[in-house]
C-alpha cells in the first residue's frame, strides 16, 4: 500500500501550515542556512557548473539504458551471493520484503532512511506482519515516535524545533530519569543514540535506501550524516536495500561523479560524513557483514514515465535542493503537499506516480520563479514539468472552472486585438477615474484572491496604446 | 523478469538522443533563415569590438528599429512605463514603434493552454516583424518570447524557426539599454534611496541582475542600497497570486519585511506584476514606500503618482 495521501486537500493543509507558529519557525531553518551552506560550496568548487552538466548527463544516459544497466546490475548482485527482486508496485515490494522477514522469522527490523520505503508504506506493511520497525536515523527516529511521516527528503524533522523534540523524548523515553538534561542537540543526540545502539544488536533484519546501484560492481551505495546506515547493514543477519529502479550508476566512477554535487547541493558539504558501500552478503573470510543479501527494485509508476516528457524527472537524485531554495515550501513546509515528495520535486513526481487528479495542486501551487532548476544539481527544468501537468490538466478539464472561465475571457480578447483595445480603453478610463483619490482598490469583483490579502493599484487611466496613437499622430509616427 | 520495463525500451532506441535534435535544429534554422535574416543584418547596428558600444549616426548607419512590446499590464495598468521606455530606447538612439499588441500569451502558457498562448505567440510574432529587435520593460515577457515561444512550435519546424529568430532578438528593456547598445549612465536626478527586487524571469530568464544597478548609480543623487533575499520571488506569480491568494501573501508579507529593513523609501523592480504585488501589500499594511517601475527612474519621470499612491503624490 502506498503511503496515504492529502495533496488534494492541499490549500486546507497550507492553510493550517501557514497558522502553525511552531512550524513556522522551524521552517526559519531552511530559509537561509542550507541555501547559504549550498552556495558557499557551489563558489568553492570552480568546476561545479561543469560537474553539474557531467551529473545530468550521466542520469540521462542512464536512463536511456536503464533495462541494460538494470540487467548487469542483476548479474553482478546475483554473481557476488545476493538476490535481486522486481517489484511493479508498492504493494509487490511490500510482500516481498514481509515476505523475506517471514521466512527469516524476523521479529525486529532497523531501518536506515529510505524515501522509497516511505512512498510504498513499508513500515506499515511490516507492523501488520507482526514485525517490529525502528528508523536509526535520528530525524526519522522522531518523527517515528511522533507517528508523521518526513516532511523533507533529507531532513525528515525540518518541521520540528529542538524543544519539540525534548517534549517527546522525555514522552516517550520514560525509562530515563525525569530530571535528566535535555536541552542541547547534543544530549538528545546521545539519547537516542544510547537507545538505537540496543535496537541495533537485537535487530533481525537491516533495511537500507540506496543513493546508488552501481552496475559495474552490484554495488548499493548510501551516503549519511550519522552512521546509522552502517550499522543498520552490518549487524543484522539479513539485508535489504530498497531503492527504485532509476537509482542506477553505470561505474563506481559515475557514483562518485554524481556524489561531487550531491553533497554540496544538498547540505553544503564537500562529502557526507560516511559513504557505505555493500556488495552481496558477507564472504568466507569477512570480518562482518549479513548472511543474506537482498535488493528490492521497485518501479511504482517510473517506467511509465520513460519516453514521455517526464522523464527527466527520473534524473533526481533526492538532494533536496529544490524544495530548499523555493519559495512556496518556505512558506507552508512539507507535510502540506501531502505527500511522500514535498516541494517542487514532489510537484513534479506526485501527479507523475499517484495522477494529477489527486496531485494536480501540487504542480499549480508554483510561482515558476525558477529557483529550484537553478539549483538543481542534475538540471531538471522543473518548472517547465511542473507547466507540462498544468497542460495535462487542462487537456482533461481539471482547472476549476472559475480559472478557466476567466483565463478563456482574457484569450478571447487577446485575439481581437480592436476589441480589445476598445475594450481596455474604456474600462481602464473607468477604472483610473474611480480610484484615482486612494490611488488603489481595497476590494476588486472577482479579484478577491488578491484583494483578501492586498490592495489592487489603480491604472493610471487610458491605455498606453490609446495615447501612443494620440502622440503619434501629432508626430505623424510609424504606428501602425 | 524484466518484461514490465520492457515496453520503453521499443521507444527509446526510435529516439536520436534529444542533443541530436537540437543541433538538427539549429542546423535548420542556419539554412533555412539565412535569406530572412538578412534584412535584419543590414538594420543591425555597428558595435565596436572592444567595449560593445554603438557607432550610430555620423557614419550613416541607420538607427536600430526597436519595436516596444508594452506588455498587457503596462499598456492597462501604468501606461507611464511605456513612455518612459520609449525615452530610454529613443535617446539611446533608437527608432521606436508600437505595434497594436495586446497579450505575450504568458498567462495561457503557465496555466497549460498551449493552443491560446500558441495563437497569441503567431499574433505576437506576425505583428513585430520587420523590426530589428523587440524590447519589453519587463523581463517576465520578455522571458515568454526569448525563452518560452521556441517551445511553443517545436513540432512545427518552420515555425520553430520563426521563434527562435524571434526569440533571438527579443530583450528585457535594461538589460537592452546596457548589453546591446552600450549604455552605460542615463541623464536622471532621483534624491532618494532606493531598494531593487530582482525579478523572478527577469534574473534567471534573462540574466538581469547587474545591470540595472550599474545604470541606478549613475542616476544623480540616488542611493542604492540592497535588501536582504532581493533575489528571492516576491510571490506574485501570475495567476498564482489569486488561486493561492494565502501563500502568495505569506512570501509577499516576508518580501515587505525586507523591503521595510532595507531603509529605503523608494523600491524599484523590472517587472510591472511583481511592483503591482509588493505596492499592494506595503499598500494595504499602511507602509510608506514609494513604489516605481526602474523605467520610470531612469528616464527621470517620476511625475506620475507611485503605485497604488494616490493621485495627490502622497503616501
Ligand atoms: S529535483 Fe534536483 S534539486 Fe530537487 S531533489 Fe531532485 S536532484 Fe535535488
Amino acid at each position: 500500500m502506498t503511503a496515504p495521501m492529502t495533496s488534494p486537500q492541499f490549500k486546507d493543509n497550507a492553510h493550517r501550515a501557514l497558522g502553525d507558529a511552531q512550524l513556522q519557525k522551524a521552517l526559519g531553518n531552511v530559509r537561509h542556512a542550507v541555501i547559504e551552506r549550498r552556495a558557499a560550496a557551489a563558489a568553492a568548487l570552480p568546476e561545479f557548473e561543469a560537474l553539474r552538466d557531467q551529473a545530468r548527463d550521466i542520469r540521462d544516459h542512464v536512463l536511456q539504458h536503464l533495462d541494460i544497466y538494470l540487467e548487469e546490475y542483476e548479474r553482478k548482485v546475483t554473481a557476488a551471493g545476493g538476490h535481486v527482486h522486481f517489484a511493479r508496485t508498492g504493494d509487490e515490494a511490500c510482500r516481498i520484503i514481509t515476505g523475506i522477514a517471514r521466512r527469516r522469522g524476523a521479529k525486529s527490523v532497523t531501518k536506515g532512511k529510505s524515501m522509497v520505503s516511505e512512498e510504498i508504506g513499508l513500515n506499515g506493511a511490516l507492523e501488520r506482519a507482526g514485525v517490529e520497525v525502528i528508523e536509526t536515523d535520528l530525524g526519522e527516529y522522531i518523527i517515528q515516535l511522533r507517528g508523521e511521516t518526513p516532511s523533507h527528503i533529507i531532513m525528515p524533522a525540518v518541521h520540528l524545533n529542538q524543544e519539540d523534540v525534548e517534549q517527546e523524548f522525555r514522552k516517550r523515553h520514560t525509562h530515563l530519569d525525569a530530571g535528566r538534561n535535555l536541552e542541547d542537540a547534543e544530549t538528545l543526540l546521545a539519547e537516542a543514540r544510547g537507545i538505537l545502539r540496543q535496537k541495533f544488536l537485537a535487530a533481525d533484519m537491516g533495511i537500507t535506501g540506496a543513493n546508488f546501484l552501481v552496475a559495474e560492481t552490484g554495488t548499493s551505495i548510501i551516503v549519511t550524516n550519522e552512521g546509522n546506515g552502517d550499522l543498520t547493514q552490518t549487524l543484522p543477519k539479513v539485508h535489504v536495500v530498497v531503492a527504485s529502479i532509476e537509482k542506477i550508476a553505470p561505474t563506481l566512477e559515475d557514483a562518485a561523479a554524481i556524489m561531487r554535487v550531491l553533497a554540496r547541493s544538498a547540505t553544503g558539504q564537500d562529502m557526507s560524513v560516511y559513504t557505505t558501500l555493500s556488495t552481496g552478503p558477507r564472504r568466507p573470510g569477512d570480518v562482518d557483514g549479513p548472511e543474506e543479501y537482498h535488493v528490492v527494485l521497485v518501479d511504482n509508476g517510473r517506467s511509465a514515465m520513460l519516453g514521455t516528457e517526464f522523464q527527466d524527472m527520473l534524473r533526481c537524485i533526492r538532494c533536496g535542493a529544490c524544495m530548499n531554495h523555493c519559495p512556496v515550501y518556505h512558506a507552508v513546509g512539507g507535510h502540506a503537499y501531502g505527500w511522500v515528495y514535498p516541494g517542487p520535486m514532489g510537484a513534479v513526481l506526485t501527479p507523475s506516480l499517484m495522477g494529477v487528479d489527486k496531485g494536480g495542486h501540487l504542480p499549480n501551487a508554483s510561482t515558476f520563479c525558477g529557483r529550484c532548476e537553478d539549483a538543481c544539481p542534475v538540471r531538471i527544468p522543473l518548472p517547465k514539468l511542473m507547466r507540462h501537468w498544468r497542460e495535462r490538466e487542462f487537456e482533461r478539464h481539471l482547472a476549476p472552472v472559475r480559472v478557466r472561465a476567466g483565463l478563456s475571457l482574457w484569450g478571447f480578447f487577446a485575439r481581437r486585438p480592436l476589441l480589445y483595445r476598445l475594450g481596455t480603453s474604456i474600462a481602464m478610463r473607468a477604472m483610473g477615474w474611480l480610484g484615482r483619490k486612494r490611488g488603489h482598490f481595497a476590494r476588486v469583483p472577482f479579484a478577491g484572491g488578491w484583494t483578501s490579502y492586498r490592495d489592487f493599484p489603480t491604472p493610471q487611466g487610458g491605455t498606453f496604446q490609446a495615447q501612443w496613437k494620440k502622440r503619434e499622430k501629432g508626430r505623424q509616427g510609424i504606428s501602425r | 523478469m524484466l518484461l514490465f520495463i520492457g515496453s520503453f525500451n521499443l521507444y527509446h532506441t526510435s529516439l536520436p538522443p534529444a542533443s541530436t535534435i537540437s543541433r538538427m535544429e539549429r542546423g535548420a534554422a542556419e539554412t533555412y533563415f539565412c535569406p530572412v535574416v538578412r534584412v535584419g543584418n543590414l538594420a543591425t547596428v555597428e558595435q565596436d569590438d572592444k567595449d560593445g558600444r554603438i557607432t550610430t549616426g555620423n557614419q550613416g548607419q541607420r538607427r536600430p528599429r526597436v519595436a516596444l512590446l508594452v506588455t498587457c499590464l503596462v499598456d492597462l495598468m501604468r501606461p507611464s512605463v511605456g513612455f518612459a521606455a520609449v525615452k530610454l530606447l529613443e535617446e539611446a538612439g533608437c527608432d521606436v514603434v508600437v505595434p497594436s499588441q495586446t497579450c505575450c500569451g504568458q498567462p495561457a502558457y503557465n496555466s497549460g493552454n498551449r493552443a491560446t498562448a500558441r495563437a497569441l505567440a503567431l499574433q505576437v510574432m506576425d505583428r513585430f516583424s520587420g523590426v530589428d529587435y523587440v524590447v519589453a520593460p519587463s523581463g517576465s515577457c520578455a522571458g515568454m518570447a526569448a525563452r518560452h515561444y521556441p517551445e511553443l512550435f517545436t513540432h512545427d519546424p518552420n515555425l520553430a524557426v520563426r521563434a527562435r529568430a524571434f526569440a533571438d532578438k527579443t530583450h528585457e528593456l535594461v538589460s537592452f539599454l546596457t548589453d546591446i547598445l552600450g549604455v552605460t549612465s542615463v541623464s536622471a536626478t532621483f534624491e532618494h534611496t532606493v531598494t531593487y527586487h530582482d525579478s523572478c524571469a527577469g534574473l534567471r530568464e534573462m540574466h538581469v541582475k547587474r545591470q540595472p544597478r550599474t545604470l541606478l548609480e549613475s542616476v544623480e543623487g540616488l542611493k542604492l542600497v540592497e535588501m536582504k533575499d532581493a533575489e528571492v520571488c516576491c510571490g506574485f506569480g501570475g495567476t498564482f497570486a489569486t488561486k493561492y491568494g494565502e501563500i502568495s501573501d505569506a512570501i509577499v508579507s516576508e518580501k515587505a519585511r525586507n523591503i521595510d529593513s532595507s531603509k529605503a523609501d523608494v523600491l524599484l523592480a523590472g517587472d510591472l506584476g511583481c511592483l503591482m504585488n509588493m505596492a499592494g501589500k506595503l499598500s494595504r499594511q499602511g507602509r510608506k514606500m514609494e513604489v516605481r517601475h526602474i523605467a520610470e527612474v531612469l528616464a527621470d519621470m517620476t511625475d506620475a503618482p507611485a503605485i497604488a499612491a494616490p493621485e495627490d503624490g502622497s503616501i
